[in-house]
């Protein structure tokens, strides 16, 4: 049997998917295995989709997607690490017609920013936040995260994540739920194409309530992998994700239609 | 004539913010400028003009509103005062970096740490020399009066546009707090969406239809790429410093002696070259209005011009001395005098210390 090369499977009639124009032609920095590519381009479909590339403006952090704004074809700052959901306020404030979101991993999100993700969510900014919590800090070479969990290695935690030490991990989605400015707020995964299309729907949900003007902010939490920072090829990150990280950082809606979900 | 009012500085500051078409404030109460957001609050803006004015959870969150806001061609500002004005250094330098228009007010107040909450120019450093990381500078106008601290508004903003860089008004706890007559300009619209797009094709407030996305960032990985952004940085400084600067000189023409004063030490130092001069004394008073860039042409024209001592006045310990060393390059004498922990010099005091320094001439 013949073999069948690229080019024949490549034609018009066996295209089932291309790539949204919302995402560049740069070759992403991320490692190869690492989640933030697939989160990057659902977010790019989602704007695509709802025809709103010419009213977007998108933020991004300090950390591993400090260069989101090289990747999203749409208008983007980069701001400050902790500090994008000020900056996201701001803008929507001032343009309330346009789409306004911000990309934040959990460093930036759940530690430096802390202060400025509570406020924003409890004012009820009319803004999409998407956190990447992948329990480590990526950028810097793998130290620390507020979210990384109890037991776990890290460059800064060499003997593992001890809570009388270092503290417990930060449940700040479950926080920021709790606050009547969120309207929307859910957690999800992007590790196989189940989980990234149920996390597509999320983001397509969240940015559909900024778009119909409901009032309240909407927090999508993508768990994530960082098979680099956890030393780990990406096919194990995957593998520990789901049995380590998932039992504590649980899947599904936390709050819909500002009603929070009883578990 | 426009319009007469009493009012305190920090209030006119605020009604200049609302006639001077300002989009966006974003601030954090701090004494003595807390009545720039009551002001704003009161006079419900955004019936007025359609102005957005957010108390923000700090002065950390507040300029980064500002980056946010002024990243998308809106005319956005905040004002502070000097612990506050601390925080916000980060965010300075990427706005600086950014090169982001935005207009940032200090209302000093005596330092260092929590100090106190009465007048002083301390944070002059922090101000002119760039308190953030980072080459970078912003254009920094003191202004004198109350007159003046409406005036600045719309002048900062002006500079800001004009060059893409963060402008400061740097006031101090009795020009906020006084109260003068104040002739307020008539009202300016507020630019329309359409105009900000047309005017400011760098403004990231979505994607043109058949254009390229906008970036607003402060990083560049690539070393190169980076030393060619601050050699376009320093360019532009170097242009500010060629056209921007701004000052007022008082008795100069015959002057022997020069006092250099800003801000409310030259409303004092006003009063004191009278007296000098009523004792024989020539004394004249150059008042820098823009601290950066520095009068230093102006400075080095009174040298040249046989000026036999130059006597800095401030409300902080001699940190515009170095400045007017610099202009002076060691042809003559630069004293200073000055009282600073929210003290105010008196017109006496600062002839008395006039005397003592420049005595055995």
């Amino acid at each position: 049997m013949a073999e069948i090369t690229v080019q024949e499977i490549i034609k018009p009639e066996n295209l089932v998917y291309k790539k949204t124009p919302l995402m560049t032609d740069k070759a992403l920095s991320y490692c190869p295995g690492c989640g933030h590519g697939t989160a990057h381009r659902l977010i790019m479909e989602v704007i695509e989709e709802m025809g709103k590339e010419n009213d977007t403006i998108g933020v991004a952090p300090v950390g591993c997607s400090v260069l989101a704004y090289e990747f999203m074809n749409v208008d983007m700052q980069e701001a400050a690490h902790g500090r994008a959901p000020a900056v996201a306020t701001a803008i929507k404030r001032l343009w309330p017609d346009k789409v306004v979101f911000t990309y934040q991993g959990d460093g930036d999100l759940a530690a430096i920013g802390t202060g400025e993700t509570i406020h924003a969510c409890n004012r009820g900014e009319q803004i999409v936040i998407v956190f990447i919590n992948n329990g480590i800090y990526g950028m810097t070479g793998g130290q620390m995260a507020p979210t990384t969990l109890v037991g776990m290695k890290t460059s800064t935690t060499p003997f593992g994540r001890d809570v009388s030490l270092m503290g417990n991990p930060l449940k700040i989605t479950e926080l920021i739920a709790q606050l009547p400015g969120t309207y929307y707020v859910t957690r999800q995964a992007v590790h196989t194409p189940s989980a990234a299309r149920k996390a597509k729907r999320a983001i397509k949900k969240a940015f559909e309530n900024q778009v119909n003007k409901i009032p309240g902010l909407s927090f999508v939490e993508i768990v994530s992998n960082c098979n680099s920072g956890w030393k780990m090829t990406p096919v194990d990150s995957n593998n520990w994700m789901e049995e380590n990280m998932f039992p504590f950082y649980q899947l599904g809606d936390i709050k819909v239609d500002g009603k929070l979900i009883e578990k | 004539m426009g319009e007469l009012r009493l009012m305190k500085g920090n209030e006119a500051l605020a009604e200049a913010a609302i006639r001077a078409g300002v989009d966006g404030y974003f601030g954090y109460p701090i004494t003595p400028q807390s009545e720039v957001i009551e002001y704003l609050t009161s006079e419900k803006p955004h019936e007025r003009t359609g102005m957005v004015v957010l108390q923000a959870e700090s002065e950390v969150a507040s300029i980064n509103m500002l980056y946010g806001g002024g990243a998308t061609g809106k005319k956005v500002m905040t004002s502070s005062s000097s612990p506050g004005i601390s925080l916000m250094q980060e965010g300075l330098s990427y706005i600086a970096g950014a090169e982001i228009p935005c207009v940032v007010v200090n209302v000093v107040r005596g330092g260092p740490g929590l100090g106190d909450i009465q007048p002083s120019q301390s944070d002059y450093f922090q101000a002119v020399k760039g308190g953030g990381h980072g080459d970078y500078r912003l254009i920094v106008l003191a202004p004198s009066s109350v007159q003046e601290m409406s005036d600045f508004v719309p002048l900062a903003f002006d500079l800001a546009f004009k060059y893409r860089n963060p402008a400061m008004i740097m006031s101090d706890g009795l020009i906020g707090q006084m109260m003068e007559k104040v002739e307020l300009f008539d009202p300016m619209p507020r630019m329309t969406d359409k105009e900000i797009e047309e005017k400011f094709p760098w403004a990231t407030n979505g994607k043109p239809v058949g254009k390229e996305r906008r970036i607003i960032t402060s990083l560049d990985l690539d070393p190169a790429r980076l030393e060619v952004h601050n050699h376009h940085l320093q360019k532009k400084y170097r242009e500010i410093e060629e056209n921007e600067v701004r000052y007022e000189m008082f008795d100069c023409d015959d002057a022997e002696y020069i006092i250099v004063a800003y801000g409310s030490s030259a409303r004092v130092c006003q009063k004191s070259i009278q007296l000098a001069r009523e004792e024989g004394i020539k004394v004249g008073l150059i008042r820098p209005i823009t601290l950066w860039p520095f009068p230093k042409k102006q400075i080095n024209e009174l040298v040249e011009k046989g000026v036999k001592g130059f006597l800095s006045v401030e409300m902080s310990a001699g940190q515009m001395v170095e400045d007017i060393q610099l202009a002076v390059n060691g042809r003559t004498r630069v004293e200073y005098f000055g009282r600073y922990g929210g003290m105010i010099p008196s017109p006496e005091e600062v002839v008395e210390a006039f005397k003592n320094k420049f005595q055995e001439d």
